[in-house]
């Protein structure tokens, strides 16, 4: 504690330069504005080509449909995923445990490419297959860390709160969920993660995302449009997972030493 | 403050509790004892309704303990347990603050309580307040545990082993300061052990448990000076049951005021115990009895130890 | 004395006749489905979409007593809770499963017009989430009945067999997905062949990589931090971004060493995929090498020291056993992980069972999609039981 008084203000700047991002987000930011700046080194890098540049959509419009694609599926599988999660963990619920457990695991193993694959089928082209593809792939991991998550809280913890008079609710709002909290984080990480790369791929069954240039430029033999699709889509990815991190470590902070 | 009247708990066929009646005075200190298995926890918990009785009734300050609010009769009682469940997400001062803050104390006045209680309690507020359970010694926890069982003033502090895990100097000191505690409070206090010199030593009452059922009721004088039956002198310990008595009185219960002798005086606040102790280990026969300011009060004889016990 | 408010104590819910409640609510939505969703769909070509199959057509002359299986799953939530009994669902639900597939086959044969071929039986949502739950109950059933992971596993195989003699009797041989099937036999099977053999590859350089940085991150812990920290960015990216990172560097590399291209190298096809693949596996690899090793008791290893073991013989014969559990945990992830990624990379050209999903997403034969996406689901399921076989037998063992 006293070392954090006393540490001066070099320091701190110091680990924020070091701090990898800040620096993400930037280079993200450059690669979504910066990219028709770019257009003469794609020129030289791809000589071959007539359009060295993706220009059909700005790539600021994928990447926000992208993030949208990504943002609404997610809410979903966090909403349904840490419902379940509490819900098997009660005594109310607790006979369907091992259902859940059984499904979570196994569709697990189901590929997201695959879980796409038959949305379609069943729902059409367009995005909304992948909406509800990218959601349903989602809320394994999700519902997985919760019940873990849940599991992990202390039970000296959980009869302290019954015994000084928490009721149900109470205990689990302000005992339990902020205890469980990192781990449910690290679950929705996953499942972000896994969904932001299931979303450049839903591009193949007609979802607008950054996927797009991706998918076009294979088809098209145009490795310049696949270049600037996968640089910014791994970038942010990137950013999103280092988000991430410092979210669980922010929630995480009463266990530091 | 509480009493059970015929009460009865079983877990599928299995009977934990049987027709248990127990009284339990305003201000004591019961302490509950017995094996594993005997229904010493079974029957603390059911004070707070942690457990569900079966049959008989349970009257807390004279009402039936279900005519309250499960939630609502816990935050009038204190809650202590072995493995302490601090939050460990939440600094000391919220941890200590739970039970007001349930009961919407405004935040200054939970503030002060939790200064008050870690003076209390011998931590210095300043440097205690706002850290986490994780940077403190198991000792300091469960200080931190019993200032959040005493935070609201509850008319009755509920103790389910709560020195069990700690090491025996740390023990020793905390349970001093629970007796410090009761006497200044006057709370009524339920503690459950299976350390019979813990119980010696905190209780004013010590009930003895068995199979669920109650085989003695009383001070610890009586149950060592009259074991009800083999069970209960094998339990306190028959071989030694005059070295406990002599731990439950103190040097001046004994002195002789017109008394001397030479050497290091002992503490009238000493237990006979330890008089005796330093007796055998000076091989004198007599030492002299100073009070607390060091003044000398008398003398105590070794003959005086083996006289006969009221 | 009845205590008006409720308790907060754990007591089993109080049943009366019902008496497992997760059937109960598996058969209500296998109803629901049942009803609410088509069995079948019919359409006379394969660019018109099909229109729903009625039970009446399906069940007819006596093919009803087909759901008798099913009837006798309504019954079972309320059932005493015995092995017999849950072992009694687990084996109808396998014959309703089975008889369910025979049906839809059944009624395809009828429903085709010996003049044409090209009309097309597909299954409807009801087939599918009626097969579904039924596996769910008998997973259920066969948790309840108390077997251990390994016996679940090796009865679940069992229990596929009647499925599998309805596929080899040729009774399905009319329904779409098998006519997908029929008229591209040899395209499968290459494909099958192809997606194993980049998985295979894909575990060569893996192995070779991933276990010696697992143990040195086991024996250097300072070097976990940063290597991990790379390992994850790696896994962070998205799979498509890294097949199509790669291309470019490829390409490039071929049109410097044009020699390069002798062994197979070039920008698309199996070279990004089975580097790519490499990249994303050492994370699972590395990871459960170094933390099988590190939960081997300390005590263990001081043991085998004080009885004289060299370190080598200590790493051969007290660690690497130890280990074992975890580190084939890490390898049935990545494995699992590699099957499902190489469907992605037929996208850049590395064929496989992906590239028949993608054919059946560009041209919008969904029975096509079924043809790459079935066989897809299977061999990662398969992968997983099989490994975790292998693991409990071997933690069963060490027990």
């Amino acid at each position: 504690m006293s070392e954090i008084a006393a540490s001066p203000h070099r320091p701190a700047l110091e680990s924020w330069l070091r701090d990898p991002l800040p620096w993400a987000f930037l280079l993200l930011l450059a690669l979504v504005f910066g990219m028709p700046a770019l257009k003469p080194v794609f020129a030289f890098l791809f000589p071959g080509q007539e359009r060295p540049l993706y220009e059909q959509d700005s790539f600021w419009s994928l990447t926000l449909a992208h993030l949208w694609l990504v943002g609404v599926s997610s809410s979903i599988s966090v909403i349904i995923g840490v419902a379940a999660g509490i819900f098997v963990t009660r005594p109310a619920g607790r006979e369907f445990r091992p259902l859940i457990e059984t499904i979570v695991a196994t569709g697990q193993t189901f590929p997201p490419v695959a879980v796409l694959a038959v949305a379609v089928p069943l729902l059409g082209f367009g995005p909304a297959p992948a909406l509800i593809a990218l959601a349903l792939y989602g809320l394994l991991p999700v519902t997985e860390a919760t019940v873990a998550g849940l599991e992990s809280v202390p039970e000296a913890a959980c009869e302290a709160a019954r015994g000084l008079g928490f009721g149900h609710l109470g205990r689990l709002l302000r005992v339990e969920l902020p205890l469980a909290a990192p781990v449910v984080i690290a679950g929705i990480r996953t499942s972000v993660i896994i969904n932001i790369g299931t979303a450049a791929i839903a591009s193949t069954v007609g979802a607008k995302t950054l996927g797009l240039p991706i998918i076009i430029g294979l088809s098209g033999f145009n490795t310049a449009y696949v270049l600037q699709g996968a640089l910014i889509v791994g970038t942010l990815a990137v950013v999103i997972d280092l988000a991430f991190e410092r979210l669980g470590g922010f929630i995480s902070r009463w266990k530091r030493g | 403050m509480i009493d059970f009247e015929h009460v009865g708990k079983t877990y599928g066929g299995w009977q934990a509790i049987e027709d248990l009646s127990l009284s339990i005075a305003e201000g004591e200190f019961c302490v509950l004892i017995g094996p594993s298995g005997s229904g010493k926890t079974t029957t603390l918990k059911m004070i707070n309704r942690l457990i569900e009785h079966d049959s008989g009734r349970i009257l807390f300050a004279g009402a039936e303990i279900r005519s309250f609010k499960p939630e609502e009769l816990r935050r009038r009682m204190g809650y202590a347990i072995q493995s302490i469940g601090l939050f460990p997400h939440w600094t000391v001062e919220e941890n200590i603050g739970t039970v007001p803050s349930l009961l919407k104390w405004p935040k200054a006045k939970i503030r002060d309580r939790v200064t008050e209680l870690l003076e209390l309690l011998n931590l210095d507020p300043a440097q205690y307040r706002d850290r986490y359970p994780h940077h403190l010694s198991g000792g300091q926890q469960q200080r931190i545990g019993v200032a959040r069982a005493l935070a609201a003033d509850p008319d009755v502090l509920l103790m389910d082993e709560p020195f069990g895990a700690l090491d025996p100097v740390t023990r020793d000191t905390l349970q001093l300061e629970m007796l410090r505690i009761h006497k200044a409070s006057g709370k009524t206090i339920v503690l459950v052990t299976h350390d019979i010199d813990e119980a010696i030593r905190l209780g004013s009452r010590i009930v003895i448990l068995d199979g669920g059922r109650i085989v003695q009721s009383g001070s610890p004088r009586d149950i060592l000076a009259r074991p009800a039956n083999d069970f209960v002198s094998d339990f306190v310990g028959r071989e030694d049951i005059g070295i406990k008595l002599l731990s439950i009185e103190t040097v001046s219960s004994r002195v002789r005021r017109d008394g001397s002798a030479s050497g290091e005086p002992i503490a009238a606040t000493a237990t006979l115990r330890n008089a005796l102790s330093t007796l055998v280990a000076r091989g004198v026969d007599s030492l002299p009895v100073a009070d607390s300011d060091g003044s000398p009060l008398g003398a105590i004889h070794l003959a005086d130890l083996v006289g006969p016990h009221p | 004395m009845q205590p008006l408010l409720a308790s907060d104590t754990d007591v089993a819910p109080e049943r009366g006749y019902l008496r497992n409640r997760v059937l109960l609510v598996l058969v209500l939505i296998a109803l629901a489905g049942g009803f609410g969703l088509s069995f079948l769909t019919h359409a006379p070509n394969r660019l018109i979409s099909g229109r729903p199959v009625a039970w009446s057509a399906i069940l007819a002359d006596g093919r009803f007593l087909c759901l008798l299986p099913g009837l006798a799953l309504l019954i079972g939530p309320f059932l005493r809770q015995i092995r017999t009994n849950h072992i009694l669902i687990a084996l109808i639900g396998a014959a309703f499963a089975a008889l369910l597939f025979w049906l839809a086959g059944d009624a395809a044969s009828r429903l085709a017009d010996p003049a044409s071929t090209s009309a097309r039986t597909s299954f409807g949502g009801a087939f599918w989430v009626i097969e579904a739950i039924t596996a769910l109950a008998i997973a259920d059933a066969l948790q309840r009945a108390g077997f251990g992971p390994a016996t679940r596993i090796g009865i679940s195989l069992i229990l596929v067999v009647p499925i599998a003699l309805v596929l080899v009797s040729g009774s399905a041989d009319q329904l779409s997905i098998m006519k997908e099937y029929a008229t591209r036999r040899d395209v499968f099977g290459a494909a099958v062949v192809t997606h194993i053999q980049i998985v295979a590859m894909t575990l060569v350089p893996t192995l070779l990589i991933g276990v010696p940085l697992g143990i040195l991150a086991f024996r250097r812990p300072s070097l976990r931090g940063p290597l991990f920290a790379v390992l994850n960015i790696i896994q962070t990216i998205p799979s498509i971004a890294l097949f199509g990172l790669l291309i470019a560097p490829l390409a490039g590399l071929v049109a410097t060493f044009p020699v390069l291209s002798q062994f197979g190298i070039s920008g698309i096809g199996v070279a990004p995929a089975v580097i790519a693949l490499t990249l994303y596996s050492l994370l699972p690899i590395v990871r459960n090498t170094s933390a099988g090793l590190e939960q081997v008791p300390g005590a263990v290893i001081d043991a085998a020291s004080g009885m004289g073991l060299t370190p080598s013989q200590i790493f051969r014969s007290v660690e690497i056993p130890l280990a074992l559990p975890v580190f084939l945990a890490g390898l049935r992830v990545t494995i699992v992980q590699a099957v499902g990624l190489t469907a992605v990379a037929a996208l850049i050209g590395a064929g496989g069972l992906g590239a028949i999903i993608f054919q059946g997403l560009g041209s919008s034969a969904l029975d096509l999609v079924l043809l790459g996406v079935v066989p897809l689901i299977a061999l990662a399921v398969i992968v997983d039981a099989s490994l975790k076989l292998v693991i409990s037998i071997l933690k069963g063992r060490a027990a």
